[in-house]
C-alpha cells in the first residue's frame, strides 16, 4: 500500500521539476529541493519470496496425499519409482493451480516452466551421483583388502572369499595399455592437428572433415578393425599391443579434434607479432602457438586418456583374457580394468560381483583423478601460472629463510655460548 | 620511370621450416590414411559377405552365416529403438539440465555444475552397464508393468505372453528389454548432448537477452524467444550427436539385453538386439565368412552414426550460433 500511494506522487514531481527546469525530451528523477524524500535503501533483486516457496511446499505436501490415495485406492501400481512419477505429475499441476490464485497465465507458465527445469536438472545430478555412488557401495566390500591391490586372480577361483585374488593384473593392463596407446596418439594428433592449423588448404579442409566424421567410429568398429588387421591379417597375438592399436584409432579423432579447436583460439595478432619479429613458422609454433595453448592442448589430451582407459569393446576384441599378471604387451593376453569388470560380473557368485564393482571403483577413482588433474591444467592461464610460479617461489624464499632464521637460531647460541666461553 | 606495379611477394623458407612443414604434413596425411583405411577396409572385408547375400542383407533377420543365412534388419531395427528410447530420455533431461545451467543456476555453482556434467561424460560406459544390470533391472519392472497393463492397446507397449492384471504372474517377461537398455544408454549420452546444448544457449547475445528482458518478458519468455531460438541448431545437432553415440553404444546395452534375432518391436519385452551388441557377441566365430558377415554388420553401424554424425555438424555449422565455433 505504502509503495502505490507513493508512486503517483513521485511521477508529478518529476514531471513538475522537469517542466519548471527545462522543458525538454530527458526526464531524471529529480525530487524536489529541501523535501526530505527518506534515506534510499538498495532494494534487493531477486532472491526467494516466502509465498512461492509456501506454494511449492504446499503443492508438494497435496500431491503426496493425492498421490497415495491414486496409487493405493484407483490405479494400483507398486514400485517407489511409480509412486513418485505419479506424485510429481500431481504435484506440478497443483503448483499450477496454487500459482493461478494470485497471477496471470504468464506467470503460470514461467513459475511452471522454472520448477521443470529446476527439477530436471536436479533428476539428471541425482541419478549421476546416484550411478557414482551405487557402484562404489558396492564395490567397498572388496575395496579394504589390501591383497585386492596387490594380487592377481590366477589363485584365486570363483568361490575364494575375497581375502584372496585381486586386480593388479588388470591396473597393470590398463595403464600399460593407455601410455602404449598415448605414445601413438599423441605425437600423431598434435601434428595433424598443428597441420590443420598451420598449412590451411582444401587438403587440410579434407583432413578435418574425416577426422571429423570419424569422431562418429563406434568403437567396436575400431577393435573389429584392429582384429580384422592386426591380428587375423598381419598375425599379431591377441595382446596389449593390439588393444593399445584399437584405443589408438579411437582415440586420435576425439583428440585431434578438441586440440583443433584449442589451436584456433590462439589469437591471430600473437602469431603475426612473432612473424613480424622474423621467427620462421617453426619458431613461431614451438614458441608462441604451443605454448599459448599448452593447457588446452594438455585438456585434450588428458579427456582423450579418460574415454580411452574407460573403453571396454575395442579391448574386448583384441586383448584377449587372462587371470595373471602380463607385462608384457608384445605377447600373451592382457587384461584391462575395463574388461576385467565385464568378466567378473559375467559371474553368478556374489564374490566375484562384489569384485567386479570393486574393480569399477578402482576404474571411477582412475578416471576421476585424470579429469580434475585436467580440470585443474585446463583453468591455467599464462596469467594464474605465471602467479602460481611466482607464489612457489616466494613459499621457497619463505621456507629458505625459515631455515635460515632457524639455523641462525641455533648457531648464534653456540657462538654466545662460546663467546662466553672465550670471555 | 615511377613504377608502381605491385611486386610479387615471395616466401622463402628456411630448412628447419621446410622440414616443420613435411613433418606435420606427414602427421595429417598419416592420420587421414588411417581413417580412410579403417572404412574402407570394413568396405573390402564386408564385400565378400554382401556379394554372397545381396540385397536380402537388409530384410533378413536370422543371423547364421554358416548357413548363409544372414541380415541386419532384426539387429538394425533394434539398434534404432534402443537410440529412440535413449533420445526420448535423454533430450528433455539434457535440455532442463542445460537450460537450468545457463538461465536458473546461481552464478556460483554456475562453473561447478558445468564441471560436473563434463566429468559424467567421461564416465566409462561399462561403469552405467553395471548400475543399469544391477540396479535399474530390478527397479523399472513395475513402470513397465504399469505401462503395458495402461497403454498396452498401443503396439509398441504390448508385451505378449502375460497377463498384466494378474499380480503373481512372473516379472522376468519385462527384464533386459530395449526400454531398460535404452534408459541406460539415454542417461549415459545425457551429458555430452547437455555440454554441446549449454555451449550454446551461453553463447546467446547478452543484448537480445537485456532487450527481452527490458520489454517486461519474464524469464521463460525471455528463453522461448531468445535462447531458444538463438540455440535452435545446438539443441538439434548436439541431439544428433548423442543419437550417434547411443547408436554406437556396446557394453551397456550387451550387459542388459538377451539378444534376439527377430525384429522386437515391443520395448518393454523380454528380448532386444542391437548391432554392436550382435559384433560383441560373435566376434569370436573364426569362419571367413562369419567375420565378413561381421564386418558387413560394422559398416552398416558405421554409415549410420556417420550419417547421423555429419547431419548434426551440418545443423551446428548452419544455425546463428554454430557459425562462430
Amino acid at each position: 500500500m505504502a509503495e502505490t500511494k507513493k508512486a503517483p506522487a513521485s511521477t508529478n514531481a518529476l514531471v513538475g521539476v522537469s517542466r519548471k527546469k527545462r522543458p525538454s525530451s530527458k526526464k531524471t528523477t529529480v525530487h524536489p529541493r529541501g523535501e526530505f524524500v527518506g534515506i534510499e535503501t538498495k532494494r534487493t533483486l531477486g532472491g526467494i519470496r516466502v509465498g512461492d516457496l509456501l506454494s511449492i511446499l504446499g503443492a508438494a505436501v497435496a500431491a503426496f496425499a493425492l498421490a497415495i490415495v491414486l496409487t493405493t485406492q484407483v490405479a494400483p501400481i507398486t514400485g517407489q519409482l511409480a509412486f513418485f512419477i505419479v506424485w510429481y505429475i500431481l504435484f506440478v499441476g497443483l503448483y499450477a493451480l496454487l500459482v493461478s490464485i494470485d497471477d496471470t497465465k504468464t506467470f503460470v507458465v514461467d513459475r511452471v516452466i522454472s520448477v521443470v527445469v529446476t527439477s530436471v536438472a536436479t533428476l539428471l545430478f541425482s541419478v549421476l551421483i546416484f550411478v557414482i555412488v551405487f557402484v562404489i557401495g558396492r564395490g567397498a566390500e572388496a575395496l579394504p583388502f589390501a591383497n585386492f591391490y596387490l594380487q592377481d586372480m590366477q589363485e584365486a577361483g570363483p568361490l575364494d572369499p575375497l581375502t584372496k585374488g585381486g586386480v593388479v593384473h588388470a591396473i597393470a593392463g590398463s595403464l600399460i595399455q593407455i601410455s602404449i596407446a598415448l605414445a601413438i596418439t599423441i605425437p600423431l594428433g598434435l601434428a595433424a592437428a598443428v597441420y590443420l592449423n598451420e598449412i590451411p588448404g582444401r587438403f587440410s579442409r579434407f583432413v578435418r572433415t574425416i577426422v571429423e566424421a570419424m569422431t562418429a567410429l563406434p568403437s567396436i568398429v575400431a577393435g573389429l578393425f584392429i582384429f580384422a588387421t592386426a591380428i587375423l591379417m598381419f598375425g599379431v597375438p591377441k595382446s596389449g599391443f593390439a588393444a593399445s592399436l584399437a584405443i589408438s584409432v579411437m582415440m586420435l579423432p576425439i583428440m585431434i579434434r578438441s586440440a583443433d579447436v584449442v589451436l584456433r583460439l590462439v589469437p591471430q595478432t600473437l602469431k603475426e607479432a612473432s612473424i613480424g619479429l622474423g621467427a620462421s613458422q617453426w619458431k613461431t609454433v614451438w614458441n608462441v602457438v604451443l605454448p599459448t595453448s599448452r593447457s588446452g592442448l594438455t585438456t585434450s589430451i588428458i579427456l582423450a586418456t579418460a574415454r580411452g582407459i574407460g573403453e571396454t569393446s575395442p579391448v574386448l576384441l583384441t586383448s584377449g583374457f587372462t587371470a595373471a599378471l602380463n607385462v608384457n604387451p608384445l605377447a600373451d593376453p592382457m587384461v584391462s580394468l575395463p574388461l576385467a569388470i565385464f568378466q567378473f560380473v559375467k559371474s553368478p557368485e556374489p564374490t566375484m560381483i562384489a569384485r567386479g564393482f570393486g574393480t569399477a571403483a578402482v576404474l571411477m577413482v582412475l578416471v576421476l583423478t585424470l579429469f580434475v588433474i585436467a580440470r585443474w591444467v585446463g583453468g591455467m592461464t599464462p596469467e594464474k601460472s605465471a602467479r602460481a610460479r611466482t607464489r612457489r617461489a616466494a613459499m621457497i624464499s619463505n621456507v629458505v629463510t625459515l631455515f635460515k632464521s632457524l639455523s641462525a637460531l641455533l648457531t648464534p647460541r653456540r657462538v654466545v655460548i662460546r663467546s662466553k666461553d672465550h670471555s | 620511370m615511377l613504377d608502381d606495379t605491385p611486386r610479387k611477394l615471395t616466401i622463402i623458407r628456411d630448412g628447419g621450416d621446410k622440414i616443420f612443414r613435411g613433418v606435420i604434413r606427414a602427421g595429417g596425411s598419416t592420420v587421414l590414411v588411417i581413417m580412410v583405411l579403417v572404412g574402407s577396409f570394413l568396405a573390402y572385408r564386408a564385400s565378400q559377405a554382401l556379394g554372397t547375400v545381396g540385397f536380402s542383407f537388409f530384410t533378413e533377420q536370422a543371423w547364421e552365416p554358416d548357413q548363409g543365412k544372414f541380415g541386419i534388419a532384426a539387429v538394425l531395427v533394434g539398434t534404432i529403438l534402443i537410440a529412440l528410447v535413449a533420445i526420448c530420455v535423454s533430450l528433455p533431461l539434457a535440455l532442463g539440465t542445460s537450460l537450468f545451467i545457463t538461465e536458473f543456476a546461481p552464478r556460483q555453482i554456475r562453473g561447478f555444475l558445468v564441471s560436473i556434467v563434463d566429468l559424467m561424460a567421461a564416465i566409462p560406459s561399462v561403469v552405467f552397464g553395471l548400475w543399469g544390470f544391477f540396479f535399474l533391472q530390478q527397479a523399472i519392472v513395475p513402470v513397465s508393468r504399469w505401462i503395458s497393463q495402461y497403454f498396452g492397446w498401443i503396439p509398441v507397449f504390448a508385451v505378449d505372453n502375460v497377463d498384466p492384471t494378474d499380480p503373481l504372474a512372473t516379472t522376468t517377461v519385462y527384464t533386459s528389454s530395449t526400454f531398460i537398455a535404452g534408459i541406460v544408454v539415454g542417461i549415459m549420452v545425457t551429458p555430452i548432448v547437455t555440454s554441446i546444448m549449454r555451449e550454446v544457449f551461453s553463447q546467446t547475445p547478452i543484448g537480445e537477452r537485456e532487450a527481452a528482458i527490458g520489454l517486461g518478458a519474464t524469464r521463460w519468455a525471455m528463453i522461448r524467444n531468445v535462447v531458444l531460438p538463438f540455440g535452435q541448431g545446438g539443441i538439434i545437432g548436439g541431439t544428433m550427436l548423442g543419437l550417434g553415440r547411443a547408436l554406437g553404444e556396446t557394453i551397456a546395452v550387451y550387459m542388459i539385453i538377451s539378444p534376439v534375432f527377430v525384429i522386437q518391436p515391443h520395448i518393454l519385452q523380454n528380448g532386444a538386439s542391437s548391432v554392436a551388441a550382435l559384433i560383441a557377441l560373435r566376434y569370436g566365430e573364426s569362419t571367413p565368412m562369419g567375420l565378413s558377415a561381421l564386418m558387413a554388420a560394422g559398416l552398416a553401424l558405421f554409415t549410420m552414426t556417420l550419417i547421423v554424425n555429419f547431419g548434426a555438424s551440418m545443423v551446428v555449422a548452419r544455425s546463428r550460433s554454430g557459425a562462430a565455433s
